[in-house]
């Protein structure tokens, strides 16, 4: 119960986490510290082991070296903290993974009518709240496959929320989107991030780290290379890889 | 240039004559083919049709219909077989009524077929007036079970429930029956027969296996040692032993372990063999199923903080269920016909019961083309519906197909 002091400050922390497939080495020893209502922003070249550090987080990836705090819960074998971290961490895939064999409002209120056990009227209702607050109250009766790229994502969105988390994860939410469908899905981000949620995003969508980053980090082959504000990295990078990467991102 | 944006109506579709010009008349070669065609389908159907209208001689069937139905099933207890199937009719008509299109065409089908066997003028002393009203009786159920389902005064569960309670009460209870009892006075297996045993065994073996299929094949994706190895033994031990072998197995093999007392009914030994060798198979066309699941969705069930029990039983089995729809009705057709394969064992199913009436007099040894074919047939109509009803069922759950 040593970590309760910092969890009034710090929600997430993360100290010298390794993680190996097989021989590969894909962290080397992130650290990371990550306060109530803090945006961060990760970003870095494929294979940097950004996605793998976030998936971490809520033991999709499990971690063999250092330790995760996670609201004052470490992470370990035990399957019951593991489920408590799960409950308080919605995540948002870059393919979506909504479940096609479920509606809309399915897909939304399973979680909280089989693990928070909600009545399937309190969940509704809910689920009903988040689709207007994602902008698509009327296809909640449609199935995933009737859905756009950017409506199916935006309902990934709502699943997450209906939880209601403390925390959220963002794995590239519009890597695989058209480019059409690019903005209604970091406009609803945006809207997020206002609202006080905690919220680590993996993407290099840089117009969303301007916008309501706090705090952004960049990795590069299983580390992090340098942090600081959208400011600093933007206008004053310290080193030469990250100076590198920026200018590939943004000439286009 | 407003114009292109303007939409056009879509082509017109294709007249008859149309239809038939492209797809048999395009070019001479194909008329040429088209007219060879039909003329050996026409000549084909008319010798057949002309073989079994004048030349076949009908009696084997005719003389002994019960036999091809029920095998040696006491007559003065048929009601029992009757009653059970006056349920089972009932109950369709009532499924017909509550799930509506996918089940119409087997209960109409059923009606009329019994309906006409009603009045089918057979001049044999077996087919007595009783016998004649209880298939008349069958459309009317039929048509009253559609008429009470079709009001929603059953809700669909109830049905489901109601079908769960009629396939277990009939073979358990009314047509086996009690010793002692006077309503229902006890009729051992080795009577039963024809395509009353069929039946019990290929709907009994598709039922029980299914279950156990579904848990092998999770069994064989376990991260438990145990669960995993047995499953893998289990499933490839069975899958490498042919059926036959395993039917004798259970009806020689087991008896001789057990003690004379505890023995297992011999209907029941072979229904063991095959729900065995159905599991096995059932079990990898599932696991087929749930290997084509993306992890995506496993992982976006895990991060909504789902145990694993819900991520299996909400997630990933109903996707992967939908998927093995064909292979596993494919392999439950198959199943149906292998039934056949207990004659070997000394049950007189009803391919067994063929062989049987054959010997029964010896003017019916030379009469086995028609008695083959009167066993097809009824075979081929199970057979299709079994696939007509996967398409049904495919069609049902594909709502949001990606």
């Amino acid at each position: 119960m040593s970590q309760q002091t910092n969890t009034d400050q710090q929600i997430i922390i993360a100290r010298d986490v390794h993680k190996w497939f097989d021989s590969f080495q894909a962290l080397k020893g992130v650290s990371m510290e990550v306060k109530h209502g803090e945006v961060v922003v990760i970003f870095g070249p494929s294979g940097s082991g950004k996605s793998t550090f976030i998936r971490t987080l809520n033991r999709l990836e499990e971690h063999q070296r250092g330790t995760i705090i996670i609201d004052g819960i470490e992470l370990s074998h035990d399957v019951r903290n593991i489920e408590r971290v799960r409950r308080e961490i919605g995540m948002v895939f870059q393919q979506f993974n909504l479940f096609p064999h479920l509606t809309v409002m399915q897909n939304i209120t399973l979680a909280p009518i089989w693990v928070r056990k909600w009545s399937k009227e309190k969940a509704e209702e809910i689920a009903t709240q988040l689709l207007e607050r994602v902008g698509i109250p009327e296809q909640a009766q449609k199935f995933p496959g009737q859905l756009s790229g950017g409506q199916q994502q935006r309902v990934a969105i709502a699943r997450a929320l209906a939880m209601q988390p403390k925390i959220m994860l963002f794995d590239e939410p519009t890597s695989a989107l058209d480019p059409e469908m690019i903005k209604e899905v970091l406009d609803v981000m945006v809207g997020l991030a206002k609202s006080g949620m905690t919220m680590l995003v993996v993407t290099h969508e840089m117009s969303f780290a301007r916008a309501v980053a706090h705090r952004m980090y960049f990795f590069d082959a299983g580390t992090i290379v340098e942090t600081g504000t959208p400011d600093q990295i933007f206008k004053n990078p310290q080193e030469a890889r990250t100076k590198l990467f920026l200018s590939q991102i943004l000439e286009h | 240039m407003t114009v292109a944006s303007k939409d056009t109506a879509p082509p017109a579709p294709p007249t008859a004559l149309e239809w038939v010009r492209k797809n048999f008349f395009s070019n001479w070669i194909n008329a040429l083919l088209t007219i060879l065609g039909a003329t050996v389908v026409y000549f084909a159907l008319v010798s057949l049709a002309t073989w079994a209208i004048k030349t076949a001689d009908w009696s084997p069937i005719t003389a002994a219909p019960l036999l091809f139905l029920v095998g040696q099933y006491p007559r003065e207890e048929l009601w029992r077989v009757g009653a059970s199937t006056l349920m089972v009719t009932f109950l369709l008509g009532m499924s017909w009524g509550v799930w509506k299109r996918y089940l119409r065409p087997f209960a109409i089908f059923l009606a009329i077929l019994m309906g006409l066997l009603a009045i089918f003028p057979l001049e044999t002393p077996t087919i007595t007036l009783p016998i004649r009203v209880f298939m008349l009786i069958n459309p009317v159920l039929i048509f009253l079970g559609y008429r009470l389902g079709r009001s929603r005064r059953v809700p669909s569960r109830v049905v489901a429930i109601l079908w769960l309670v009629v396939l277990l009460l009939i073979p358990l209870v009314i047509l086996p029956g009690f010793t002692g009892s006077s309503l229902l006075p006890q009729v051992p297996t080795s009577v039963w027969g024809g395509l009353l045993i069929t039946l019990l065994l290929s709907v009994g073996g598709i039922l029980i296996s299914f279950p156990f299929g579904v848990l092998l094949a999770l069994g064989r994706r376990s991260s438990l040692p145990v669960v995993k190895w047995f499953s893998i033994f289990f499933i490839e031990v069975v899958r490498g032993v042919p059926l036959v072998t395993i039917l004798f197995m259970f009806s020689v093999i087991l008896a001789l372990f057990l003690p004379t007392e505890s023995r297992i009914d011999r209907v029941i030994r072979a229904l063991m063999g095959i729900v065995f060798f159905s599991a096995a198979y059932t079990a990898e066309n599932v696991r087929g199923g749930l290997q084509a699941i993306p992890p995506g969705q496993v992982e976006a069930a895990k991060a909504l903080g789902l145990k694993n029990v819900h991520i299996t039983s909400l997630i990933v089995l109903p996707q992967a269920l939908r998927l093995v729809i064909p292979t596993t009705v494919g392999q439950f057709i198959s199943l149906f016909k292998d039934t056949t394969l207990v004659y070997i064992v000394g049950i007189n199913d009803l391919l067994g019961m063929g062989n049987a009436v054959l010997k029964l007099r010896p003017e019916f040894v030379r009469l086995q083309m028609e008695v083959y074919l009167f066993i097809a047939l009824i075979f081929w109509i199970f057979s299709y519906f079994m696939s007509y009803a996967s398409l049904q069922l495919e069609k049902a759950l594909g709502v949001g197909e990606r």
